[in-house]
């Protein structure tokens, strides 16, 4: 196990080194000029400007700066935003939580729907039933999640009127942050009426950015549930005369579930695309639409350092789903 | 000598012959996929007829008809059958002129993405060693970062609009092929027909695109598919954040912000050019579930 992570490490390494090499130098090549981009509407005079560009750095060799971020990452110091002079790791993790929340709740609404619709669908294959699931999955799959959102606000805020517009929680009430999300602080604070509408500023927000992944994930469940199915072992459960639900909930579903794991594990990365979408839909405070914000406003080492963040989370998350799948499935580690 | 080489040139004919029966046959047993490849017919023919099939110019406004909805709708009118939007553009002709970018989009992306990720996975997998692990690395780096984000960001590097949003696209794409091929490729390198080739005498060049390429064909058709679909959803997403095509083009995500703010005023102004999103890339993924299904010996009786 120890030569297997560290295997796998050896791989990583070199990796997020590409990365940050990338991130870095993206923000080279953005058009338009930071230093100048600064001083706003006012035209800067070129000794400002070499002033400027001295004191946040630009003006030494392209290496020199590399390094020098590098160094500070390590420190962890991702540098400051531009546009609202803070650090950028500290709004990371103010807005991160926000994310996370999200992301749990739509991954949680993914499995608990996708996994017992994929195991029916197996079970009763070529029924109205897994017709039924296989299509809507394959809806869900095709879907363009932006409109999506934009439809169920049509639906459940506008006629409806049951689920509020945008944001994490009504602005009647406050409480200051005690783990990040609101779910838990709403309950904390103990206000009435927190958390219920807590609650449902989730709600939409969870769904479109569950679909995909649910759609994935019974989709994957279906097919790794057939192919344990057709097994000799599990003819052999049967045949010692095994009630059904023992041979499909021990026997089948144990071993089909750990390309469905990997299948989970690389939702990841989906999700936090889809983030970016979907908390721009719903205004949504997290990191999606703070990298979005950031891409328009040019705010160049927020873009820099949220694109090393979130490869670095991707990369940590699918080394977890690596090294679990390792345990599950022994075969995997040689 | 002569009579050899005419059996050489029938033969592989009648073979394409009964394999293209034979992948009809399992690709006609999934209804889906038959449905999906009939609509996306439709859309095609939608595309290439659209000039004669739109009622109205895709940009002309009409001031006496800003928001009309849909013609079954109280105050619908017979000449914009699904409606206008806030400037009074006929949804129903933009939609159809819309159809012409996204099937644009999805050619071009699939194209660039394929045919790149295809050169370089082929190198990779032919030549081994450290050109190989040079080459997955830069791969591995480019699937590390969500695709959307790494195009979003790539559009806002090259600006906005749509050349550079296919271009970002296509680039986010390319790794899957790239690492497709070079599986494929050193799954049948060390078979014996590539070994007789190269005894025979074939070159590097011929060895890698004619003698092992077309027998990798089958899974990198399955992922073209899948990447047609992609790209124009992500095309879609980006002219939705304001990042690919730019108004007053009617590409249908670009429609889709223009119409945001309507949401709650004008629900078809939002409805229309998002489902005709869902039909496209809804049409493409049948399609590919049936090509896999009829293309990958393996999937074929599961």
């Amino acid at each position: 196990m120890v030569r297997f992570l560290l295997g796998r490490l050896a791989v990583l390494i070199p990796t997020f080194i590409g990365v940050s090499i990338i991130a870095f130098s993206f923000i080279r090549l953005l058009p338009g000029d930071p230093v100048a981009l600064l001083s706003g509407e006012r035209v800067m005079s070129p000794e400002r400007h070499a002033i400027i560009s001295a004191q946040l750095g630009f003006d030494r060799p392209i290496v020199v700066q590399y390094l020098d971020y590098i160094w500070g990452i390590l420190r962890g110091d991702f540098g400051t935003s531009i546009v609202t002079k803070q650090p950028i790791l500290e709004s990371f993790f103010a807005l991160f939580p926000a994310t996370l929340e999200l992301s749990i709740c739509a991954i949680l609404f993914a499995i608990i729907l996708g996994i017992p619709a994929g195991i029916f669908a197996a079970i009763k294959r070529g029924s109205f039933f897994d017709q039924t699931i296989m299509g809507t999955a394959l809806v869900g799959y095709s879907m363009p999640i932006f409109w999506w959102g934009l439809l169920l606000i049509i639906l459940f805020s506008g006629i409806l009127q049951w689920t509020p517009v945008s944001g994490r929680i009504s602005l009647l009430y406050f409480f200051p942050p005690v783990t990040g999300f609101m779910l838990i602080d709403s309950l904390i604070s103990g206000q009435a009426g927190a958390f219920k509408s807590a609650a449902s500023h989730l709600i939409l927000p969870t769904i479109v950015l569950g679909t995909i992944p649910l759609a994935v994930i019974a989709r994957q469940t279906r097919s790794a549930m057939l192919e344990v199915l057709s097994e000799d072992y599990v003819r052999t459960a049967r045949a010692k005369g095994l009630s059904p639900l023992r041979v499909i909930g021990v026997h089948a579903l144990r071993n089909a579930m750990i390309p469905v794991i990997t299948t989970i594990g690389l939702q990841v990365g989906v999700m936090l695309a889809g983030a970016i979408l979907t908390e721009t839909i719903f205004s949504w405070p997290g990191i999606g639409k703070w990298m979005v914000d950031s891409v328009f406003r040019r705010d160049y080492p927020v873009i820099q350092g949220g694109l090393l963040m979130i490869a670095a989370i991707i990369m940590v998350v699918n080394l977890i789903v690596d090294l679990l799948y390792g345990l599950i499935n022994p075969r995997i580690r040689h | 000598m002569s009579n050899d080489a005419v059996t050489l040139t029938t033969e592989p004919v009648v073979k394409r012959d009964r394999r293209a029966a034979e992948f009809w046959y399992y690709f006609s047993e999934n209804k889906g996929a038959v449905l999906g490849l009939i609509v996306f017919a439709l859309l095609v023919v939608i595309a290439l007829l659209a000039s004669v099939l739109a009622p109205h110019a895709p940009s002309a406004q009409y001031r006496d008809a800003i928001l009309v909805p849909p013609l079954w709708l109280e105050g619908g009118r017979s000449a914009y059958p699904l409606g206008t939007d806030a400037v009074g553009r006929d949804i129903l002709s933009r939609l159809i002129y819309g159809a012409q970018y996204s099937l644009f989009i999805g050619v071009v992306v699939t194209t660039i993405a394929l045919v790149g990720g295809i050169v370089i996975g082929v190198i990779a997998g032919y030549a081994r060693g450290w050109v190989d692990t040079v080459i997955m690395r830069v791969m591995d780096i480019i699937l590390a970062f969500p695709s959307l984000l790494l195009a979003l960001v790539l559009v806002a590097v090259l600006g906005p609009g749509l050349t550079n949003a296919m271009i970002a696209i296509a680039l986010v794409l390319q790794p899957h092929f790239v690492r497709l091929t070079r599986a494929a490729v050193m799954a049948e390198k060390s078979k014996d027909y590539v070994t007789a080739a190269r005894v025979a005498g074939a070159g590097h060049f011929r060895l890698m695109f004619k003698t092992i390429l077309p027998n990798c064909m089958a899974p990198l058709i399955v992922q073209a598919t899948l990447s047609f679909s992609n790209a124009i959803l992500d095309a879609a997403a980006l002219g939705f954040l304001g990042m690919g095509a730019q108004p007053p083009t009617p590409e249908w995500g670009t429609m889709l912000a223009e119409a945001r703010e309507f949401i709650l005023r004008a629900w078809w102004v939002v409805t229309f050019p998002g489902l005709a999103i869902l039909i496209t890339v809804l049409a493409i993924n049948l399609v590919g579930d049936g090509l896999r299904d009829a293309l990958d010996p393996k999937l074929k009786r599961s």
